[in-house]
């Protein structure tokens, strides 16, 4: 909403706070303001000129040489390209010297030779309008050559862009935001009239649902859509340009002057917040207005020159013959006032926020008009406005009313009345408030207090249709007494009855684990390109996330390529999120919480003192198995098929599987899944699925006592037989007083029989009671040694 | 008396170990060595108290001495030893050249901020839990008393799945499943994705974090929403932290409340970063709506409560100057590592 400083002021002479003041006053009651627009900002330097005389450029088909008059006493010449400049007419003018906004200065130049000796200046120009189709050019004739533009315009003035809550459709209009900020509420607000002598209009509601006035009769057939339709007629019209003070008041805001009629009903929307539109009477065919459903196939080419097919969820306002407006929205081309116009029929009524919001949607139009119909408009103004428009169109325009005003439908609707009591409102906010600081804060604004059977009574104005509940209430009256008022102070509270996520601990032990192992967390947004095994969106950003993902690990391969392209090698990521799967038989996907990891590069910084060591499977195997056993899963195993992800090589990959809810798989990474340079590294990645009931749990063991034994055994290994199996037998046969095992050495070649490799295992030994003997450790290992016959395997 | 001794003995054996060690050079060695352990030297000079002892007591001090020699002794010998590698040119460690570094791993700075802001409401009594990212219709818009023919919905643009289901525009839904699985006292803190349907540029993400705040209770006011958000912002921007609620619209809260924090940056002096208003808005917020309560089966006239919508990603960037919130996601290492 564009509030214009000088227009609230002009409303309420009691408003005195400077425009900064007032955009606190408004942040602090609700609707922050976006901005503050100096509008004179940038032309101090722009007089007023008057155009003498205009000839054709003799070198451009398209300038004009014109002769002006800035009021210095010189005949300036000035080349001009606007198709609008005309002798005799009065323009902005920006002299030599000068700039205008954005820091264009003004010399003087040869334009195709001819000398030009400052610039005619469009609204655009000036930063007063989008309209740069031409000059913007004053109306009437009482301007003073050479005097400041800002001064004889009335352009000292400074435009408010608030940000108004949907809530607050009374915050729309410069009534609204001055009662709001007015020390004394609506009581500081006074509408003058525009005429010296404003018309008196009678109005007429024959009551139900059709009425007539001087031949034209009004018919509403969808009350609901329209609880009230008022119309007033004014003949003999003469359409111009408007005055300057509503063109200045209009451009204010950041409308464009049209023209007298059109422009009256758009200041009047802009002060009153109740929209407004002007038919050309004798272009409404039949002596007849229908506010009906639109009918099938109906089409209407709206005043913006579109040509829009219509439903029947749609409102439209019809002549006899067919739809003249689309209702509460925009008006049609056929029926708008145009140059000739001169008779009018001014529609004010009130239409339902659900069914505008509906039109404006399916039409994908928003206008000045739907935006308040659907947030609703006061049910009581539409009379008040048709008056206030008619006496500024008389005004301006000259003509003569109807002496009647036409009103079908219901009527006032009767004010909301919500009961307030007190205790509620200490409950609520946690002081204790009075009856007369409840008026105090509330009377201003149009409520009214009345005693109620459990406390108040509160009437509540028509232009605060937020307000139905005694919550409501309490809001205002916070809102009113200002939030900043009221104290703070922490209560003691009772413990929640809900318990911790199960999954914290996890997550927090598998971030614990990456960052050990020096991984940094990525984030990503969560979409994935097309896939069956995927959840589609219905409304997709792009066809790269038209889905939503079913795994991490893409993704993050996604990232491990950004980095690749800017240069980095090492790369390091994990991230912990959603992967969504389609659910067969149920209409919500199933969401399972994911640790993907990728990594790439040096497992350790480059040092002077080696070559550094790239990452490889063993890092991939090592980093699996300390979240396997973190997360209290089955150990890692060689990977039997592709994994789910399709990312990952089989043939280097591992598997975790089994009775947990605890799945994984890890792999180096396919070159068929990434795009890498050259330089890059081999890529591992993993993806676990991750699970709250699963957590390996601590227990102490106790130390050992006695000290250990070690002996070290080099092994002939056929090939084919798996270093895990090897590992089985030596533990099932070594007995209890085996404490550890693990292979220290692999060597295969030269010295060694075709078809074997020499793997050397260290096995340690000990006693939890008393210390070992060397013949104790002898016999478990030959027990080892003949248990390894069976596989083939001897004494290297 | 040979206490005395043993005593002077192993103040003998701290000082001159601590000489040894500051010593400079072999000359000063072969100084330390002859005034510590020397024919004259004060080892010598403690020796001599051995007159006065008997035959059975003379062994034990004897072999302390030794051993104090022997160490004494060896100190000298291994710092001459380095002090001449020191010395000799081409045997000398360049002690500029870099130490072995590792690989530093850390969390996202949206978690580092997420993980802080639940361990400061668990103090004030919040327990962290979490909810689905598909939700419905129903729980994303109409139980928070949202109609969807209602204009604040346009304050969401939302990714639909189905005619009724949705990637949830905000965490409040999960008020909602809470406060319908368990009764008050509830005091909740859930961090977690929300979605909404804008292109990725400088301020906005199609996905991105939020963390939903939620206490019910009988007796909860006004008052105390405000003392709780203001005691959180000074935990976790800053005990001199000022707050301001300003009056604000959303359907679920009422009164509603957007909150602002002095700016971390200038201290509300005004700055770029605050656009000159001294203030970072921190979040939404409010008292619950009782129609919310009606909609899980709370009674409104019974309990009170208030909920609150922070943006850690939003937070990150005022608290660590971050100007972009695509930098969060591109998930560079170079930007990473600046947060472990
Ligand atoms: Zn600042």
């Amino acid at each position: 909403m564009n509030v214009s400083y000088n227009w609230l002021r002009a409303l309420a002479p009691s408003i005195t706070a400077t425009p900064s003041e007032l955009a606190d006053a408004l942040a602090m009651r609700g609707a922050p303001v976006d901005e503050l627009v100096e509008l004179s900002a940038g032309i101090g330097d722009v007089v007023i000129a008057r155009v003498d005389e205009v000839r054709q450029h003799p070198n451009a088909d398209r300038l004009r040489l014109c002769s002006v008059d800035a009021g210095s006493g010189a005949r300036l010449q000035v080349v001009c390209g606007a198709p609008n400049v005309e002798a005799g007419g009065y323009y902005p003018f920006a002299p030599i010297g000068s700039s205008l906004p954005g820091g264009v200065e003004i010399r003087k130049a040869k334009l195709r030779g001819e000398l030009s000796e400052g610039m005619l200046c469009s609204a655009r120009e000036l930063g007063l309008g989008r309209d740069h189709a031409g000059l913007m050019a004053l109306s009437g004739s009482e301007w003073q050559l050479g005097a400041s533009l800002v001064d004889q315009l009335g352009l000292n003035d400074t435009r408010l862009i608030v940000d108004v809550t949907p809530n607050r459709p009374d915050l729309l209009s410069h009534v609204g935001v001055a009662r709001e900020l007015a020390p004394g509420g609506v009581a500081d607000i006074t509408l003058r009239p525009f005429s010296a002598e404003p018309p008196a209009l009678a109005t007429r509601n024959a009551g139900g649902d059709h009425g007539e006035m001087e031949g034209i009769r009004v018919v509403i057939e969808d009350a609901v859509g329209c609880p009230r339709y008022t119309a007033a007629i004014v003949r003999g019209v003469r359409v111009g340009p408007s005055p300057e003070w509503l063109a200045t008041r209009l451009r204010s805001v950041g409308l464009r002057p049209i023209n007298n009629l059109v422009d009256a009903t758009n200041y009047v929307l802009h002060e009153m917040g109740q929209p407004l539109h002007a038919f050309d009477l004798d272009r409404l065919g039949g002596g007849e207005i229908r506010v009906r459903r639109a009918r099938p196939g109906e089409t209407l080419r709206t005043l913006d020159g579109v040509e829009r097919e219509l439903t029947a969820e749609i409102l439209v306002i019809a002549d006899a013959e067919r739809a003249v407006a689309l209702a509460g929205v925009m008006g049609g081309e056929e029926s708008e006032v145009t140059a000739g116009t001169t008779n009018l029929l001014i529609e004010c009524a009130s239409f339902e926020p659900q069914r505008v919001r509906k039109a404006a949607r399916f039409l994908g139009l928003s206008t000045d008009a739907s935006h308040r119909f659907e947030r609703g408009v006061d049910p009581e103004l539409q009379l008040p406005t048709l008056s206030r428009v008619v006496d500024l169109i008389l005004a301006i325009a000259g003509g003569s009313p109807e002496p009647t005003l036409l009103e079908v439908g219901s009527g006032s609707a009767p004010r909301m009345i919500v009961p307030l009591r007190l205790e509620r409102v200490t409950r609520l906010l946690g002081i204790e408030l009075d009856e007369s600081e409840i008026e105090r804060l509330l009377e201003p604004i149009g409520f009214v207090m009345e005693a109620g059977a459990d406390g108040l009574a509160v009437r509540v104005p028509g232009y605060r249709p937020d307000v139905t509940r005694e919550v409501d209430l309490i809001e205002e009256i916070a809102r009113r007494r200002g939030y900043a008022s009221f104290p703070e102070q922490l209560a003691p509270f009772r413990p929640t009855t809900v318990p911790e996520d199960p999954l914290v601990p996890v997550l927090r032990r598998v971030r614990e684990t990456f960052t050990r192992w020096g991984f940094l967390e990525a984030r990503t947004a969560g979409f994935a390109p097309a896939a069956d095994s995927r959840v589609p969106l219905l409304n997709p950003l792009s066809s790269e996330e038209s889905h939503l993902r079913d795994a991490v690990l893409p993704g993050l391969l996604r990232r491990v390529e950004h980095n690749w392209a800017h240069g980095v090698r090492n790369v390091r990521l994990y991230e912990i999120g959603t992967a969504f799967l389609p659910a067969p038989g149920e209409t919500v996907p199933r969401e399972e919480i994911r640790v993907a990891a990728a990594f790439t590069g040096l497992s350790e910084p480059l040092h002077w003192s080696g070559p550094g060591r790239s990452y490889d499977l063993w890092d991939l195997k090592a980093l699996l198995e300390e979240l396997a056993a973190t997360l209290g899963a089955a150990a890692p195993q060689p990977a039997t098929v592709g994994g789910a992800t399709g990312l990952l090589d089989a043939v280097e990959g591992f598997e975790v599987s089994g009775v947990g809810a605890v799945r994984a798989e890890a792999g180096a990474v396919l070159a068929s899944s990434v795009d890498s340079p050259a330089w890059a590294d081999r890529l591992f990645g993993l993806e676990i699925t991750l699970s709250a009931a699963d957590v390996a749990s601590i227990r102490y063991a106790p130390l050992p006592e006695y000290p250990a034994v070690e002996r070290d055994l080099a092994l002939l290994v056929p090939q084919g037989t798996a270093a895990a199996e090897l590992e089985r037998v030596i533990r099932s046969a070594a007995g209890t007083l085996l404490e550890e095992v693990g292979p220290f050495d692999l060597y295969a070649g030269a010295g060694i029989p075709e078809g074997t490799r020499s793997l050397a295992w260290r096995l340690r030994f000990r006693r939890p009671d008393r210390t070992l003997t060397d013949a104790e450790v002898d016999r478990s290992v030959d027990g080892v040694l003949r248990a390894l016959e069976e596989l083939n395997v001897s004494r290297r | 008396m040979v206490d005395d001794l043993l005593e002077q003995l192993r103040e003998l054996e701290k000082e001159g170990a601590g000489s040894i060690a500051t010593a400079d050079g072999a000359e000063e060695l072969e100084r330390l060595r002859v005034d510590l352990l020397g024919r004259k030297g004060r080892l010598t000079g403690i020796l001599r108290g051995l007159g006065g002892l008997s035959p059975e007591e003379r062994p034990r001090v004897g072999a302390e001495a030794n051993r104090v020699k022997e160490v004494l002794s060896a100190r000298i010998d291994e710092r001459k030893a380095a002090c001449e590698v020191a010395a000799a040119p081409e045997a000398h460690v360049d002690l500029t050249l870099p130490g072995r570094a590792r690989w530093r791993g850390g969390v996202h700075p949206v978690t580092l901020v997420v993980d802080e802001i639940c361990d400061i409401f668990r103090d004030l009594g919040f327990s962290r839990v979490r909810g689905h990212e598909v939700e419905t219709v129903e729980y994303n818009f109409v139980k928070l008393n949202t109609p969807l023919d209602h204009p604040a919905v346009d304050m969401h643009d939302t990714f639909y799945l189905g005619e009724s289901l949705l990637l949830r525009t905000h965490t409040s839904p999960v008020q909602a499943r809470v406060m319908e699985q368990f009764r008050p006292p509830v005091r909740v803190v859930v961090p977690g994705m929300v979605f909404r349907r804008d292109p990725f540029d400088a301020s906005h993400a199609p996905g991105f974090e939020q963390l939903e705040g939620l206490a019910v209770d009988e007796g909860i006011t006004f008052v105390d929403f405000k003392a709780t958000i203001s005691e959180f912002a000074r935990r976790f921007f800053g005990p001199t932290t000022k707050t301001r609620f300003r009056p604000s619209f959303f359907p679920f809260t009422e009164p509603s409340a957007e909150v602002d924090v002095s700016c971390q940056l200038c201290g509300g002096a005004g700055c770029s970063a605050c656009k000159r208003t001294g203030w970072m808005e921190i979040g939404g917020a409010g008292m619950v709506d009782p129609a919310v309560f009606e909609a899980v089966g709370y009674d409104p006239e019974r309990y009170t409560g208030f909920a609150f919508g922070l943006g850690p990603a939003r937070i990150a960037m005022q608290r660590y100057g971050i100007p972009d919130i695509r930098l969060l996601y591109e998930n560079d290492v170079r930007f990473l590592e600046q947060f472990v």
